[in-house]
């Protein structure tokens, strides 16, 4: 009886202190939001789990990272909204600047923060076509042809898309010396060849796989390389054109919200980690371009060589192309206004 | 607005009791009826013409009235009327094939029914391209005769009608089941032929329900999005439906742009919602 009410009583102190001892070791725990755009979701699951033991061994702390996704100018937007993200990793550097400009999480010069642009890994745009090549699409002067179909999504929905567009747009300015006139013409050509704007760069690769529409699909190399290894690589080829836009997506701290959470030092060892070799390799094999010239060297093997340029040379950045181009009555707009008259 | 009028389509027929309510707690929950409706519907509302007030008005103007605007207002508004007028007339058949008629596997046609309602529209939206696609299963029965489906203002039609039938399905069905066979039959032995009895008997007595779930279906077509964007193929000018404008101005972060357009869109549905009301009024008084 005695025994059987001291271990009630035991019982009971243990179940008052469990909280308490439960709630120290909550404080040792921290927790980064990565706000990121669709198709790293993967790529950042195994990141995230080999950070997760790096920190821990550094500095005995628990570390859980929380991803969110989605597109990457919706993303933008929620951040700019109150969404309480410590990292921002998306697909194009306007969104993190408008982040900047609007939210003001972050400083105007945040891409200055981390090599490379802040771009531990890049891509560039190539094409998939189907099995062997039926169209014989060689390069980008190809798409123009009167016979060929191609399937890009809306750049002014989607951000990845822009990158297509841009992509077209500067090899025409390099193969005319640079003219604008022939670039918009070449362009023009281009989209008129295309019988559907999805909304997003996933709704253009269904249209081109399920619903057999188009001869080519104008995508980032890491998507166009996992869409052929998941949905057939005996139904697609993928071609890379002679030259092609150098596709950077980049990474920041939201700094304002990381300190307000404490979090700012392990954020930013969190994007070194992603220069890491360890990294780069995690990248490599989800079809990512490593920046790094050492994982270059040794992961550069894997990706065809294509020259290419930057939005920077060739578009004096982001902020620049977003107004040229995809603003409302920009050049994407007149292209369309002309082709309806 | 819509629930206005599916309240008076569910009591349309009867006179509305203007008894004193029995049950007490009146201020309890008119209280809390205008609370609710003030953080879900008004203060949002609200914002989008405060949003909309920082352009000026000539930014508003730009923004409301340029080309790619207009056609979109004229490509969404088309679309929805064309699909709710389509659910009125087969809506309205699938109604009555489901209340007067007994048959194998009625109840499974009856929850079909519900299903547009459950399903999330991008599902929707897949499915429907796949079928109506050039490639499709239902599409390549048309391509032949060179009628295009899929990424065409009718493939859009299609969507918004798919959405849009459990509405005009679930208005009326409950007044055709209250409504008694007996009348046919008196109908009929007045002389009454069948298309008469129709016309002046059963008719009058369900339009108010019909407009309600058009108006339903309409309200529903006017902003749906997740559906649309995968069969309407987004061509600027041609198959861009307003909620799309919407997106791409949200895209460039052109919130202000993005408002004036839904306020347009807001306006335009509400003069069309209103006229829809004054009508059931109508028919109702007619009808009692």
């Amino acid at each position: 009886m005695t025994t059987f009410k001291t271990l009630a009583r035991l019982t009971l102190a243990l179940a008052l202190v469990a909280p308490i001892g439960s709630t120290a070791a909550a404080q040792e725990k921290v927790t980064l939001l990565n706000v990121s755009y669709d198709p790293t979701r993967e790529l950042y699951k195994e990141i995230n789990a080999r950070f997760a033991q790096v920190w821990k061994q550094r500095t005995g702390q628990d570390l859980e990272i929380k991803q969110s996704h989605a597109g990457s100018g919706a993303q933008a937007r929620a951040v700019i909204d109150g969404l309480e993200a410590d990292v921002v990793t998306l697909a194009l550097a306007y969104d993190i600047d408008e982040i900047a400009a609007r939210g003001k999480t972050l400083p105007a010069d945040w891409q200055k923060k981390l090599p490379h642009n802040s771009t531990p890994f890049a891509s560039t745009i190539v094409f998939v076509v189907r099995k062997s090549n039926p169209k014989g699409v060689k390069d980008w002067n190809d798409l123009i042809r009167p016979d060929v179909q191609v399937i890009t999504a809306n750049p002014k929905t989607s951000g990845g898309a822009r990158w297509n567009y841009l992509g077209a747009w500067g090899y025409a300015l390099q193969k005319n010396k640079g003219s604008d006139a022939a670039a918009r013409d070449f362009v023009g050509r281009l989209y008129k060849n295309v019988p559907v704007l999805d909304a997003g760069a996933r709704g253009s690769t269904t249209t081109f796989v399920e619903r057999g529409i188009g001869d080519v699909l104008i995508a980032w190399e890491n998507e166009a390389l996992l869409a052929v290894k998941q949905l057939g690589p005996d139904r697609f080829d993928i071609v890379i054109p002679s030259v092609s836009i150098r596709a950077e997506p980049p990474v920041a701290v939201n700094e304002a919200v990381a300190a307000k959470h404490g979090t700012s030092k392990v954020a930013r060892a969190y994007l070194e980690f992603l220069y890491t070799e360890r990294a780069q390799a995690i990248a490599a094999k989800h079809y990512f371009r490593p920046t790094g010239p050492r994982s270059l060297a040794k992961y550069g093997a894997a990706f065809p060589q294509v020259p290419q340029f930057t939005i920077d040379e060739l578009f004096g950045g982001w902020s620049k192309a977003q107004k040229t181009h995809f603003a409302d009555g920009g050049v994407f707009d007149q292209i369309y206004s002309t082709a309806a008259r | 607005m819509t629930p206005a009028l599916l309240r008076r389509a569910a009591t349309s027929g009867q006179t509305a009791p203007t008894v004193r309510s029995v049950l007490p707690g009146v201020r309890l929950t008119l209280g809390f009826t205008i609370a609710y409706l003030l953080f879900l519907v008004i203060v949002p509302l609200s914002t989008l013409f405060v949003r909309t007030a920082r352009l000026g008005w000539n930014g508003f103007f730009d923004a409301a009235t340029s080309s790619r605007a207009l056609a979109a207002y004229k490509l969404s508004i088309g679309t929805s009327v064309t699909a709710a007028v389509v659910n009125g007339v087969f809506g309205l058949l699938v109604a009555w094939v489901l209340t007067r008629y007994r048959f194998t596997g009625r109840s499974i046609a009856d929850a079909l029914v519900d299903l547009p309602f459950a399903l999330p529209t991008a599902v929707a939206g897949v499915a429907l391209t796949t079928l109506y696609a050039q490639n499709g299963l239902i599409g390549a029965l048309f391509a032949p005769h060179g009628i295009k489906i899929a990424f065409t203002p009718l493939g859009i039609t299609v969507a918004l009608t798919f959405i849009g039938l459990p509405f005009v399905v679930r208005s009326v069905q409950p007044v055709l089941e209250t409504l008694p066979k007996e009348i046919e039959e008196v109908a009929a032995t007045l002389g009454a032929d069948r298309w008469q009895t129709f016309r002046r008997v059963i008719l009058p007595a369900l339009t108010p329900a019909l407009v309600a779930g058009v108006s339903l279906s309409f309200a529903r077509a006017i902003g749906e999005y997740g559906s649309v964007v995968f069969i309407s193929g987004n061509m600027p000018g041609r198959t861009e439906i307003a909620p799309l404008l919407i997106m791409s101005k949200l895209e460039q972060y052109d919130y202000s742009g993005a408002t004036a357009i839904a306020v347009v869109m807001l306006l335009l549905s509400a003069v069309i919602l209103i006229s829809a009301g004054l009508l059931q009024r109508r028919a109702t008084r007619r009808a009692a």
